[in-house]
């Protein structure tokens, strides 16, 4: 009797492990059943690679959107990536106890506020902030960069801050001793040790990045053209499907989730080169 | 001027005096510093802004009992946030502790199935809100005929926060000494009753830090919910009904353009939500330190 109870429940601890595989699973098959046909019937080419999305006239090309995607992604890694970095090795390097209990706190606190708050931030700040500044309507390429920069800011500080932590002192003390200033042996010593976990937390705040939604949409202009310079509106991959899921059926609704399909191998490639690099860490 | 100063330590005439003989030394410090003050600067500023705009709209109306267009109460969302969460952490959390346990407890060193767990943990983590969305609706909503629904969104979401609370729990499963288990069986208790009596207590406290980050991402949820749980603000009368969390009335309201201020003061309940749960996440994780501090 006992036996069997307790057979019976490593069985259900078994099943309960393997709900995380089986929901990759379904989800890799649903997005591919309802997408994969879509792009057959589009032609693969003219899907990846069309330069018109007119879903009127049945013209579904998304390369705006990938060259969207692309764009913004880049330009918020180039905001985020410096100054996140640079605040990471203030944090573990220069920072004075006082003021580290102070700014921890806030990092935390940075990367949890919800996405639709940065995108209403972004909506009533940076819009019109842009716009007296650069010109153009605000809701452009630009302003969703330096949003999306900042959203991915806590992302790269934690993840850097812990791999410049986990260098050991015994290399800046030995920088030291030769002479070097602090600021010296910081920056060429450890940080160039803690070089592939930074680069962990830099990809990860890029998977972050691309798969955001609610706030890139809200400040990113989102017509479905190609890119034109920074300072013109664009549409990504992931506001591709937020703005028009809501009223699309057959081909148009098929069409939509390919490009979720499309983001879904981008995330799965970027997961993949950021488990080579935490392997390599580790 | 003699002062007397602690070993390995320098006055400031010193410090300034040596940075003057390294000037690229102290332009490095003066960069670190820079992009610290603009980390810190926009996320004040952010805080700031919303808390200022939106404290004014927090009239006690935008907390009646009904929504309607003329006033855009938001307390239908706050009860939906608070069903969603609560029903996406039952199905979520019992799951997540089931799977922990299996990893630690049962499985054996070169188990097939614990890489596996593993690596689709982890590609769950990175994998974005918006295909959960889609998924959800895909399968949830189309599939499964449960419609734009409570259900359906709290199910996207238990799939979304279950490699959180999965990986919390291994840590704090692993974390309890073996000399715990190896008392238990000693005393002539069987496999499950050590874990359920023995090992799970032990770990509650680092489970309990899963389930507050599952908590503030359930509660910050946009992308994932639009498609799965819809956006009517209403109280729902069953799991079957569409729901309306905080998350998704803020975007409704801000893409209607009409109720700005009744945005900026959402924004701040949420602001305030996020703040309690990284305040009683730090709170565990000093009990949690003192605890293990103490075995």
């Amino acid at each position: 009797m006992i036996k069997r109870k307790e057979k019976g429940m490593e069985l259900i601890f078994l099943i309960a492990a393997t709900v995380s595989i089986i929901s990759v699973l379904l989800i890799c098959i649903f997005l591919l059943i309802n997408g994969l046909p879509a792009m057959g019937e589009i032609g693969i080419v003219k899907f990846l690679l069309g330069k018109t999305w007119r879903p009127g006239n049945e013209i579904f090309g998304i390369l705006p959107m990938i060259l969207g995607s692309i764009y913004v992604t880049a330009g918020a890694l180039l905001v985020g990536v410096p100054i996140g970095i640079l605040t990471a090795i203030f944090m573990a390097r220069f920072c004075p106890k006082k003021l580290y209990a102070v700014l921890k706190p806030c990092i935390s606190l940075m990367a949890g506020i919800p996405s639709v708050v940065y995108g209403f931030f972004g909506l009533s700040v940076l819009v019109p902030f842009t716009r007296e500044l650069f010109g153009g309507d605000g809701n452009s390429i630009l302003t969703a960069s330096i949003l999306l920069g900042l959203m991915i800011l806590p992302t790269i500080i934690s993840v850097s801050e812990s791999a410049i932590r986990t260098v050991p002192d015994k290399y800046y003390q030995g920088s030291l001793a030769l002479g070097a200033t602090h600021e010296r042996s910081v920056f060429l010593t450890i940080v160039p040790a803690a070089k592939s976990g930074i680069l962990a937390g830099v990809i990860l705040g890029l998977g972050r990045a691309i798969g955001e939604t609610m706030a890139v949409i809200m400040v990113a202009g989102n017509q479905p053209r190609m890119p034109k310079g920074i300072l013109a509106g664009a549409r990504t991959l992931t506001a591709n499907i937020v703005s028009e899921m809501g009223y699309a059926s057959g081909l148009h609704r098929e069409a939509l989730i390919a490009t979720g399909v499309v983001l879904f191998v981008f995330i799965l490639l970027i997961n993949l080169i950021f488990s080579i690099i935490k392997g390599k860490t580790v | 001027m003699n002062e007397i100063v602690a070993i390995n330590q320098r006055t400031w005439r010193e410090k300034i005096a040596s940075y003057k003989k390294r000037p690229i030394s102290f332009l490095i410090l003066l960069t670190v510093i820079l992009a610290m003050a603009i980390t810190m600067g926009a996320f004040l500023f952010l805080a700031l802004y919303i808390l200022i705009k939106g404290i004014p709209h927090l009239t006690p109306s935008l907390f009646a009992w009904e929504y309607n267009t003329e006033n855009v109460s938001m307390f239908p969302a706050i009860i939906n946030t608070l069903l969603m969460t609560g029903l996406s952490l039952l199905i979520s959390v019992p799951i997540g502790i089931g799977a922990a346990i299996y990893l630690v407890e049962y499985a054996k060193k070169g188990n097939k199935i614990v890489g596996l767990v593993r690596i689709t943990a982890e590609t769950l983590t990175g994998i974005p809100s918006i295909i959960y969305g889609l998924f959800g609706m895909l399968f949830f909503v189309t599939t499964l005929k449960w419609k734009l629904s409570l259900l359906s969104g709290a199910f996207t979401l238990a799939i979304m926060v279950l490699p959180v609370i999965m990986r919390t729990t291994e840590e704090a499963l692993l974390a309890v000494p073996d000399s715990y288990r190896f008392g238990s069986f000693g005393l002539g208790a069987g496999k499950l009753r050590t874990v359920f009596k023995i090992v799970l207590p032990s770990a509650i406290p680092g489970i309990l830090s899963g389930v507050i980050l599952s908590i503030g991402r359930i509660v910050g949820e946009t992308a994932a919910l639009i498609y799965t749980a819809g956006s009517i603000a209403k109280i729902p009368n069953s799991v079957f009904d569409s729901t309306r969390t905080l998350s998704v009335h803020m975007y409704s309201l801000s893409k209607e353009g009409l109720y700005t201020g009744q945005a900026y003061a959402t924004a701040v309940v949420l602001l305030v939500l996020v703040l309690l749960i990284n305040f009683a996440s730090e709170m565990l994780a000093k009990k949690l330190s003192r605890l293990s501090g103490g075995l």
